[in-house]
């Protein structure tokens, strides 16, 4: 009989919510009591909202616990590998027998997610054992044609996984037309969109993928270095990838004569970002990486002419990298089955928000996204009322509930005014206020912009300013004409991808929720109840219980009461500063 | 705009307490490399938790950089900082899944906590507050990170504890019995 696994998952997710802990205590379980079974460890399992997860393998086949913690995970120790006994009540997802979260598992595809939560990231022989590095191999031992190697990319329809959905062969073949003594491959991890952390759970769960598909591209375009630009907010993600890129120089997949191709050298290394969004554009980047100042340039010369050190350089997102070694093993027509006409292949998805599953999906395109959100996702959190899902990030578009039976592809999400972008989607419910997220990432991108042209710089710092002025309740008629002009403005006068997209939140929240803007510009109310200077405050006199905090609390005293006696806020004093809501224990400040 | 982050004026001149001599390692390793002004920014930031002005001078002469180079490149990225930092850094999350999970509550209760602004650091040198985007933790918003230490589903009141347990831990060892 095989022996029984455990497996933790161990990616930053996990890590905060306490799966270290839960390891290392049955790790002591395990030799305090002298069992005989496997510890192993993976990153992401994608079932973020069951953090921290274990799985147990045993003779019957997989069970995946969720919300153990160190109490739990000693129960299920004991109970199922000391005596064979499954704990089902923790059991979330098996296909042993019907769980509460088989849906969140079963519409998936995984081939960019095909390794994460399987394998132990930092152990490049479980990558190797479920048809890791075979992909370069059989190029290699075949000596595959660059150009065939290409046109198999071509073939299989991927679109670049960066946000943009530039066609990825066609990418490779620019950058391979274009002749040169050196040439670069670069990895974009730097993955801005907050909101989004697919690529965050590629690059911790299965960075050799990564890596193997940027070999493949090296051969490809006869690129001579490699380049990962990883943001520093990912520390594990970096410290993965540099375990990762040491295993494989070891093993022969990386440095001189590669696999034994006489003249096909290639090596990667790390480049850290330092915290600015625009780094994200491909010609900002490589002015990071040169170790400059962020800003976007003006293209052509594109990079695949002119890049990294004025050489041809090849940029791609971390998961359009991590589908290119499943394309070359199982080709081009297997993976263009999945996905609609012009969008093939499958798409992860960050799901987060007011959603009850929120974690990491992948679904072949095609999908809509009512079933993503409530299929998948399983709905809104405390069933409350769904009012929108927020893709593409700062440069993206909420996209109401009435168009939820969008599907998601490149061409019909760009149809409502969001876009693709890296995958994030943060699901909004009737608690969040439109002006408000509208707000957010206007305050967002005017932070990042370089500075470089006039109406991305001072366009977006107008535009801040009316929707300030709005959720403070001093909208005026007009401002929502003066958003609209500025907006067109700024998208036809900026030159890099930030400006071009930056008013796209305000524009679709415009579009599709214009009443909001209304209700906050003439009636000066917020009907989400977020922007705190439109609510009106009040103390209910029943649930008064005359604890005087609120009073105490007050910053210009406006509550008069006495202890033990019901409270009262004047009006004409009150600021709408929201303190006593939030200091009340009895829920007695009503908002209106 | 990143081109707001220079200001002269807030720069303080520390002085005291610079140790220079631990900055040639890390000259040596990126004297001749290509790109290297950011990594050797980061680097010394790395040793003092901020870039000491003294650090610019003294890269400057020894590698030929350009200080104005430098100092355009230091203002233009969010992590370098020019002073110096509290022994922990409290990163509150402010991506667009923690603001709508109310990221703003948990600054609002750290800001009361340590009784300093974001972007402030503590009388005592113990906590600098700042807010950053995205930690990759979405599914756990709101979120904060600490050190190393990433803390998810929080509420103001949790916040507010794990900030206690610092401090506490932080007072035993500064008094062995
Ligand atoms: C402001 C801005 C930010 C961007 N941020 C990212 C990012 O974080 N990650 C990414 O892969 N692409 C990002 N992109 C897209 C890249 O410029 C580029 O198109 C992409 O990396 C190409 O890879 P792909 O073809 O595989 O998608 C950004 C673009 C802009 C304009
Ligand atoms: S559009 Fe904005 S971010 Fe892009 S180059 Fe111009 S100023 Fe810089
Ligand atoms: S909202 Fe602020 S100012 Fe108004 S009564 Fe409450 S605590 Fe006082
Ligand atoms: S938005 Fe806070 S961790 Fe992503």
């Amino acid at each position: 009989m095989e022996q029984t696994k455990v497996i933790v998952g161990l990616g930053s997710c996990g890590i905060a919510a306490g799966a270290k802990k839960v390891y290392d205590r049955i790790k002591a379980e395990m030799d305090a009591e002298g069992l005989d079974f496997e510890l192993k460890k993976t990153s992401c399992i994608g079932m973020c909202y069951r953090e921290p997860l274990v799985e147990i393998i045993d003779e019957n086949g997989s069970y995946l616990y969720g919300d153990i913690d160190e109490k739990r995970a000693v129960e299920i120790i004991q109970k199922h590998v000391s005596q064979h006994n499954p704990v089902k009540d923790y059991v979330v997802q098996t296909e042993l027998f019907e769980t509460s979260d088989n849906d969140f598992v079963k519409p998936q595809v995984k081939i960019v997610l095909r390794n994460c939560g399987y394998i132990d990231p930092e152990k490049i022989e479980d990558y190797e054992a479920r048809s890791g590095y075979r992909a370069i191999r059989k190029i290699a031992a075949e000596r595959i044609a660059r150009l065939d190697v290409i046109q198999t990319v071509i073939n299989s329809g991927l679109r670049g996984r960066g946000g943009g959905g530039f066609p990825t062969g066609l990418k490779w073949k620019f950058a391979n037309d274009n002749k040169a003594d050196e040439k670069f491959i670069i990895c974009n991890a730097d993955e801005g969109d907050p909101g989004a952390f697919m690529d965050r759970s590629v690059l911790e769960g299965d960075p050799h993928s990564v890596l193997e598909g940027m070999i493949i591209g090296a051969y490809a375009i006869e690129a001579t270095g490699g380049v990962i630009y990883c943001r520093a907010e990912y520390p594990l993600a970096i410290k993965r990838l540099n375990i990762a890129i040491e295993q494989a120089r070891e093993k022969g997949y990386l440095g001189k004569n590669i696999l034994g191709v006489e003249g096909f050298n290639f090596d990667i290394y790390i480049k850290e970002g330092a915290g600015a969004f625009v780094c994200g554009e491909e010609t900002a980047l490589i002015a990071s990486v040169e170790g400059l100042r962020g800003m976007p340039r003006k293209r052509p010369p594109f990079p695949a002419a002119s890049g990294l050190w004025k050489k041809p350089t090849n940029i791609n997102n971390v998961e359009t990298f991590a589908n290119i070694p499943w394309i070359i093993l199982n080709g081009a027509e297997e993976y263009a089955k999945y996905g609609t006409d012009r969008s093939k292949g499958t798409k992860v998805f960050a799901l987060a928000g007011k959603i009850k599953r929120s974690g990491l999906v992948e679904v072949p395109m095609g999908i809509s996204i009512r079933d993503v959100i409530f299929k998948l996702g399983g709905g809104i959190q405390e069933d409350k009322k769904f009012k929108a899902v927020q893709m593409g990030g700062p440069s993206g578009g909420c996209i109401p509930d009435s168009l939820s039976d969008t599907i998601v592809d490149y061409d019909s999400v760009n149809a409502t005014g969001a876009i693709m972008g890296s995958g994030g989607m943060v699901v909004m419910d009737e608690a969040t206020c439109m002006v408000d997220v509208a707000k957010f990432f206007l305050d967002f991108t005017r932070k990042e912009s370089c500075g470089k042209c006039t109406f991305c710089r001072m366009g977006t710092t107008r535009m801040l300013e009316i929707l300030t002025r709005i959720t403070e309740g001093k909208g005026e008629e007009g401002d929502i004409q003066k958003l609209e002009e500025l907006a067109y403005e700024i998208k036809d006068n900026s030159l890099c991808g930030l400006g071009q997209t930056a008013p796209n939140p305000v524009l679709t929240t415009i579009r599709y929720f214009r009443d909001e803007y209304e209700a906050h510009i003439r009636d000066k109310k917020c009907p989400a109840k977020v922007c705190k200077s439109l609510l009106t405050y009040e103390v209910i006199p029943d649930k008064c219980t005359g604890c005087t905090l609120c009073a105490i609390n007050c910053p210009v005293d406006a509550i008069d009461g006495e202890r033990k006696g019901i409270h009262f806020i004047r009006q004409e004093d009150c600021i709408k500063c929201g303190m006593c809501f939030t200091k009340c224990k009895f829920d007695a400040i009503l908002t209106y | 705009m990143r081109i707001e982050r220079i200001n002269i004026e807030e720069i303080k001149d520390v002085r005291e307490g610079v140790d220079l001599a631990l900055l040639d390692p890390l000259i040596e390793k990126f004297r001749d490399k290509k790109g290297k002004m950011i990594p050797l920014l980061q680097g010394t930031q790395d040793i003092y938790g901020y870039i000491p002005r003294e650090a610019f001078e003294k890269i400057s002469g020894e590698t030929g950089l350009k200080l104005s180079d430098m100092f355009g490149v230091a203002t233009f990225y969010a992590q370098f900082r020019m002073n110096p930092v509290g022994k922990h850094i409290v990163k509150v999350c402010h991506g667009t899944a923690c603001h709508v999970q109310n990221a703003n509550s948990i600054t609002e209760a750290m800001q009361e906590a340590l009784g300093i602004d974001d972007g402030e650091t503590t009388e005592d040198g113990m906590f600098t507050l700042e807010s950053v985007a995205c930690l990759g933790c979405c599914s756990l918003a709101p979120v904060m990170m600490i050190g190393d230490d990433t803390f998810g589903k929080l509420t103001g009141t949790q916040a507010i504890r794990i900030i206690k347990e610092i401090r506490k831990k932080e007072l035993k060892q500064n008094q062995p019995d």
